[in-house]
């Protein structure tokens, strides 16, 4: 189940293909979207953009007006043709929003209930499952003695069991508490990299998007604004969803190059560039994505003299975009994008346009931050 | 010790009761769960169709019956027929009279609580696999439990008090129709049947408290089944 390095990111197929038209009341969808078939693909939007309708359409529990739905070369829903395999046919594991454990069976019953209706997984599969999520002390416990962590990590292994080919988390931590989240979160993660069932994850929240997902679709107002591997589509500016937030930023796919334990920095490679941060505690040679903050980047024609900005990456300006607030966002290809959020008064000053040359400058504390760094690839933990 | 007819009555009064609960059982619950979970033209009509045992006198349900059903009757007359099965003035007729009587009790109650689960824990069924009447019966029967027993509790209590219609129905024949209340009724009909009016009275009263205590004791058990039990 080891990925090599961002593989997964650089060369995927398709394993569900979502279009569909829906009316629902006053609220109309008209959605299309591809899933890859491993990894998580992150739906990001705010709440009430219909991505919860998005998942209930994919696991056919409501039925789009007109549309397309195919999972490879099953076709799921087809309104065309006159298909809507049943929602028990669909093989589709669905992680609600609410666990939904069943209030008159324990733990396990809750656990078995779908493998037992689709084919019993392997004692060997019981087994992994209950261990990646650690619900072996929770097997013969009442589901109202569950806090709403376990009950959510409960309801996460019930869909794994149940032997999905695709499995759709709806916003599975919304309804926790900090503290339960944090608890959930690293089985998540653990999750993406060891069971090699493909997911969708839906969120509000861009810091479990950064975590979690390597790809990402990106909802508003009932459509798909964007869809692709989450550094090309972080990277886009036209997407106010993304861009109209303090915490705006790109994406760096990265390799750990190696450790300054004196100096508690660790070295990353992406591309000819070398990045310090932070010491982190993944192995050399280990892939590490990190987001750098749109506001941590600032920029200079020449590469600064005596500076203490340690990061300093040569680049193209292939992107300005003034925002309403006085500032503008430049896009600088290094390799990889990287946004710097700088005035309009700066960008007047620097005379920038796109094809210029300069330097961007990134401060090292840009990744102190604790949602910077993410497990995107199979590795320690 | 209750003497031989007081025995028989008591007898033929829990088999009366017992089959009009067990016989309305499938039935109310189909009911319920359509009317509970979906919209159809007619709603409201068969809803109050159904209804009508609780704000007519029962005497009227009895008489209707009896048109219908009796010997006489067009339903009677085609059941004896083509099944050879006759209703007027036999303890089937008295079971089916306290069935219609009680059904309303049993519906409701059994509705209400289809009305109480969570679809969306059904939903949920659905994509583990379960097919609409898998759903039904592995999770939202379990946890309708107590709602049924609820039901079945009232209608088994309206049909061992059930008189008006069995009485104009099938008539108060010892041994075959003459169950406890129309026994006491009997009695208190005849000069100096006070004493036979009053062990009546106590057989029935003991009879209720036997049940209602049976039903309380049945009830715990399932609601700590349906919330999880051990």
């Amino acid at each position: 189940m080891a990925r090599a390095p961002h593989a997964a990111l650089l060369e995927w197929r398709t394993v569900i293909d979502v279009a569909f038209s829906h009316r629902q009341g006053s609220f109309s969808l008209d959605v299309s979207m591809q899933v890859p078939d491993s990894g998580v693909t992150g739906l990001f939007g705010t709440s009430g953009a219909g991505k919860s309708t998005v998942a209930d359409a994919i696991a056919g529990l409501i039925r789009p007006d007109a549309g397309r739905i195919a999972i490879g070369e099953t076709v799921l829903f087809d309104s065309a043709r006159g298909v809507a395999v049943a929602p028990e046919r669909r093989r589709i594991g669905y992680v609600f929003q609410e666990a939904r454990l069943f209030p008159h069976m324990n733990v396990r019953a809750n656990l078995h209930f779908g493998g037992r209706r689709r084919g019993a997984a392997s004692p060997d599969t019981f087994e992994q499952v209950v261990g990646l999520l650690g619900l072996e002390p929770l097997l013969d416990r009442r589901t109202r003695h569950l806090s709403g962590g376990e009950a959510q990590r409960v309801a996460i292994g019930r869909a794994l069991l149940s032997g999905p080919d695709l499995l759709i988390m709806d916003e599975p931590l919304s309804s926790l508490d900090q503290q339960r989240r944090d608890d959930v979160l690293p089985h998540l993660e653990r999750l993406a990299a060891d069971t090699g069932v493909p997911t969708v994850y839906i969120t509000h929240s861009i810091e479990e998007i950064i975590r979690l997902a390597d790809h990402l679709a990106v909802m508003a107002n009932g459509t798909v604004l964007a869809c692709g591997p989450i550094q090309d589509v972080m990277a886009r500016p036209d997407l106010p969803v993304l861009n109209d937030r303090r915490d705006a930023g790109t994406i760096l796919l990265t390799t750990v190059a190696g450790h300054f334990d004196d100096d508690h920095l660790s070295a990353l490679r992406f591309g000819e560039h070398t990045l310090l941060v932070p010491r982190t505690e993944r192995a050399e040679g280990s892939p590490l994505a990190l987001r750098i903050l749109a506001r941590d980047v600032s920029l200079a024609l020449e590469p600064p003299q005596r500076s203490s900005v340690m990061n300093v990456l040569p680049g193209t300006v292939t992107g300005i975009h003034p925002r309403g607030d006085g500032h503008v966002d430049v896009s600088i290809d290094s390799g990889q994008i990287i946004r710097a959020r700088i005035t309009r008064r700066s960008a007047d000053d620097l005379s920038l346009k796109v094809g210029l040359e300069l330097y961007a400058l990134v401060k090292s504390v840009a990744f102190a931050e604790r949602d910077a760094f993410r497990r995107h690839a199979d590795g320690e933990g | 010790m209750p003497t031989p007819a007081e025995t028989e009555a008591l007898l033929l009064s829990l088999r009366v009761a017992v089959w009009s609960v067990l016989g309305s059982l499938p039935p109310a619950i189909a009911i319920a769960w359509l009317l509970a979970r979906t919209r159809f033209p007619g709603h409201a009509l068969l809803n109050g169709i159904l209804h009508i045992p609780l704000v007519v006198p029962p005497v009227v349900i009895g008489y209707l019956l009896l048109v219908f059903l009796g010997r006489r009757g067009p339903g009677g007359m085609f059941l004896e027929n083509v099944f050879g099965i006759t209703l007027g003035f036999t303890w089937q007729g008295a079971a089916i009279a306290s069935a219609i009587v009680a059904f309303p009790l049993m519906l409701r109650a059994i509705r209400q609580s289809i009305e109480g689960v969570d679809r969306r824990l059904e939903q949920a069924a659905r994509t583990l696999g379960a097919s609409p009447a898998n759903a039904f019966c592995t999770v939202t029967l379990p946890l309708i439990a107590p709602g049924v027993f609820a039901g079945m509790v009232l209608s088994f209590a309206r049909s061992l008090g059930e008189f008006g219609a069995t009485i104009t129905f099938v008539s108060s024949i010892p041994g075959e129709t003459r169950t406890l209340p129309l026994a006491l009724y009997a009695a208190a009909q005849v000069p100096g049947g006070e004493a036979q009016a009053t062990r009546l009275v106590v057989i029935s009263i003991t009879l209720a408290m036997i049940a209602l205590i049976g039903s309380e004791w049945l009830a715990r058990r399932t609601r700590h089944y349906s919330s999880g039990g051990p």
